[in-house]
């Protein structure tokens, strides 16, 4: 059984890859599809360098959920970034205040199942997206 | 961290391992570098052990396509793999202006014909 959660700090660009790396591993080990593996590590990328563009450090926790008839992957990204003032502007394709592509969340969202954002101005950016796979 | 090696007129650059942003920076400049030192005509990235290939990866990929190109020298990607490929689009990611090919020798035939065709 996999382990239930996975705790990466992000303080540096060499954290991304550490934190994909764990993810992916994770995936496989759940039983994920090889697409599935790369969409997961890929989304993990991105939410990793959104909170070092943005906030320069926090934490990526990936979670594990098992179930008889279906097993899922959270990634919840959390920094005390300054946060996001507009989420709906922050969530179109080809937005970005960070010098970045502002393709990172909707492509993310695109990646996973589910998707949710929570960010307090000056306090604060979660970010959480589940990939599920079925049995 | 990417060997580069130089075959004719081609530069030919494999990736061996996942680079983090900084690393792939410093081999967006040794390449460029080393296009410039060795007159290159070509240079073939080969990208196949990249386990991701995410916006940063994508944007340095596509800047070495456009300066490569400044400098006269065409670049063709190759051994992107079947499951970054399908990640890419569904990320938005686009590698405009970039030749693919299937691999390296792929790659290599290709720069090929298009001697031939001058």
């Amino acid at each position: 059984m996999a382990p239930c959660q996975v705790r990466v700090p992000i303080d540096s660009d060499g954290d991304i890859i550490i934190a994909r790396q764990k993810g992916r591993a994770l995936a496989a080990e759940l039983g994920f599809s090889s697409t599935d593996v790369v969409r997961i590590a890929t989304a993990i990328s991105e939410l990793a360098r959104n909170v070092l563009s943005y906030a320069e450090s926090g934490e990526i926790r990936l979670e594990a959920m098992n179930s008889r008839n279906r097993c899922g992957l959270a990634i919840v990204a959390t920094d005390r970034g300054p946060g996001i003032i507009d989420i709906e502007q922050a969530m179109q394709d080809a937005f970005s205040t960070s010098g970045g592509l502002g393709l990172g969340l909707p492509g993310v969202r695109r990646l996973m199942d589910e998707f949710t954002i929570e960010s307090t101005v000056g306090a604060g950016t979660t970010v959480s997206a589940t990939k599920w796979c079925r049995r | 961290m990417v060997p580069i090696l130089k075959q004719g007129h081609v530069l030919i650059a494999t990736i061996m391992a996942a680079l983090s942003d900084e690393d792939m920076r410093q081999f967006r400049e040794a390449l460029l570098d080393r296009v410039v030192t060795s007159r290159a005509r070509a240079v073939i990235i080969d990208v196949m052990a990249m386990d991701v290939l995410d916006s940063f990866a994508t944007r340095t990929l596509r800047e070495i396509a456009y300066m490569t190109r400044l400098r006269g020298a065409r670049t063709v990607l190759v051994g992107v793999q079947p499951e970054v490929a399908m990640t890419m689009v569904q990320l938005g990611l686009h590698l405009e202006g970039v030749a693919t090919a299937l691999d390296l020798e792929e790659g290599l035939a290709y720069l090929d014909r298009l001697d031939r065709r001058r």
